[in-house]
């Protein structure tokens, strides 16, 4: 079990398998809202589904519909679970405040290093911890 | 966050149950960014009315007034909008009823955005219905905080008008419509506005696709920071900064720039980076220039063109005059069309002035409003468009699942002219 600390940006826990970006991510123009997908052709992510995942990522990129398309997940039941980045901007901050799931930023490890996609985290961002469990190697 | 006791009583309900659901959202959205206070905005410009599958849900459960207290105010419960405390402008939108017959666009969804604007429209919401207030009449002051979105504007805003505004969205500029508040970070403190990176460029840049290029390269430099370009560069007029904007905020996310001599708070290079070193610099020479021409090209391999797109984002009247030049006397493709985004205040000029006849002489639309990306919309059975702007781009391939070529005006229009690309980098 790996631990880092941040700070909360939505508060609350979330518990579930992590998808991880070592890229920024794009919401308007990057993401699918209706099916929960990244839609970016050279994105390294490209093709993949976040719904009922922890989102790892560096930061967001793009355009100010951000927040919007992530909000549009949740209202069409395609949205992570929770949100863990490494560099809060507003489009991330508001993009968690409206996704309404538990977020956590500012971590004293890069979050995209420590986490595996298909590592078991747990956010808990009331106490600012995030605790990673990884995947046994194949 | 400390909150005044004015915003206290919003939050506490002095001011009615809409404006207590926007404070509260600015305070969530505030704690979110680890924000100590909140600053007075009198200039905001969001999206309200453009269509989507949840806004259309939203309102056939409970008009618009569900619609904005969920979308803009991210708030489950029934709400009246009142009127906008603060001036405040829509963006660009989807496509209105003059577009029905041009652009496949579902007619619902312009039935939709009709009453979206009439109800909108009567609280104060100005429908600007452009990417560009900046072009329209919505030009702040240097030094005036506002609460924009539109990634585009708001870079230019920053960095060609000195006024100061984050990139917000959808949420934060409906709460800030209501309350003439937005948190006071990032872009609207002076040490979150100089620059973090030097850009050294070693090639001419002196013109719109040009500008284009050095945009896309300076965001992937810069990532979400501000960089500050010096070098072999043309005095740029407003639609090269446009361009250069749009693409940097594209490839990174860049909501400030400083070009030394140039833009209002970079008088010297020294105080591009305030109290900061001038750090070393990156260079910008031949071979990136070529690099970012290249990826720009790389979602293309047909060099058959079904759609030629012009006008992203929307077009000056100068633009718009210069494709009119390029097309006097011409006749597109007939397998091609060709669109002109623009303000829809700028097409009554353009229409005054013989432009748009000019272009639909030739065969080619100017539309308001909107543009492909936004609407989710091409001529039916495009796979190959051609584009002068980085930003459509890097966008429409996404979007709409097309290939992509990225070029000057001239080599668009002889795109459009043919069929076919014929474009390199000169």
């Amino acid at each position: 079990m790996i631990t880092i600390r941040g700070r909360a940006v939505v508060p609350g826990t979330a518990e579930g398998e992590a998808l991880v970006s070592r890229e920024p991510i794009s919401g308007w123009g990057g993401i699918d809202p209706a099916r929960g997908v990244i839609i970016e052709p050279r994105h390294e992510l490209f093709g993949r589904c976040f719904t009922g995942k922890i989102l790892v990522f560096p930061s967001a990129k793009g355009s100010s519909g951000w927040s919007g398309f992530f909000q549009s997940t949740r209202l069409l039941g395609t949205a992570p679970i929770g949100m863990v980045f490494a560099r809060v901007s507003t489009k991330s901050a508001l993009g968690a405040v409206v996704t309404r799931v538990p977020a956590i930023t500012g971590l004293d490890a890069d979050p995209c290093e420590v986490i595996k996609t298909g590592d078991w985290v747990r956010i808990d961002a009331d106490r600012g911890v995030v605790e990673v469990r990884p995947v046994p190697p194949p | 966050m400390g909150l005044t006791d004015e915003e206290k009583g919003m939050l506490d309900g002095a001011e009615g149950p809409a404006v207590a659901a926007a404070m509260d959202l600015l305070v969530r959205y505030g704690q979110a960014l680890d924000c100590e206070r909140l600053c007075d905005v009198r200039n905001v410009a969001g999206t309200m009315t453009q269509p989507s599958p949840v806004k259309a849900r939203l309102v056939s459960e409970g008009g618009w007034n569900r619609a904005f207290a969920v979308i803009n105010l991210d708030c489950d419960d029934d709400l009246e909008i009142p009127d906008m405390r603060v001036p405040t402008c829509q963006l660009q939108h989807g496509f209105g009823a003059d577009a029905a017959g041009i652009v496949p666009y579902p007619a619902g969804n312009i039935a939709l955005q009709t009453d979206a604007e009439a109800f909108y429209g009567r609280r104060g919401v100005s429908i600007l219905a452009t990417c560009t207030p900046y072009q329209v009449g919505n030009i702040p002051v240097r030094g005036e905080h506002c609460a924009w979105m539109e990634s585009s504007a708001v870079i230019y805003a920053n960095s060609v008008l000195g006024a100061r505004t984050n990139c917000e969205g959808g949420a934060s500029t409906g709460a800030a419509s209501l309350t003439g508040k937005i948190p006071c970070w990032g872009n609207h403190l002076d040490q979150g506005r100089h620059g973090t990176h030097l850009i050294d460029v070693r090639v001419p840049v002196n013109d719109f696709e040009e500008w284009g290029m050095l945009g896309y390269f300076a965001g992937g430099v810069a990532g979400e920071e501000r960089p500050v370009i010096t070098g072999d560069l043309g005095r740029p007029d407003l639609a090269e900064l446009k361009h250069f904007g749009a693409a940097a905020a594209t490839s990174g996310g860049v909501e400030m720039y400083h070009i030394p001599g140039i833009t209002p708070e970079a008088p010297t290079l020294e105080a591009a980076f305030g109290p900061a070193a001038v750090p070393g610099a990156t260079g910008y020479g031949p071979a990136e220039r070529r690099a970012v021409y290249e990826a720009l090209n790389s979602q293309g391999s047909r060099e058959d063109v079904d759609f030629v797109l012009l006008g992203c984002p929307h077009a000056s009247v100068e633009q718009i005059r210069r494709a009119a030049r390029a097309l006097d006397g011409r006749r597109l493709s007939p397998g091609t069309e060709l669109w002109l985004m623009v303000p829809r205040a700028l097409k009554d000029v353009a229409d005054r002035s013989g432009y748009t006849e000019v272009i639909e002489r030739a065969g080619g639309r100017v539309l308001g409003d909107s543009c492909p990306a936004m609407s989710r919309a091409a001529p039916a059975g495009t796979r190959v468009f051609a584009t002068d702007s980085a930003k459509q781009a890097h966008y429409l391939p996404a979007i709409l699942g097309i290939e992509a070529w990225f070029g000057t005006l001239d080599e668009c229009v002889d795109a459009a002219v043919t069929g076919r690309w014929r474009g390199e980098l000169k």
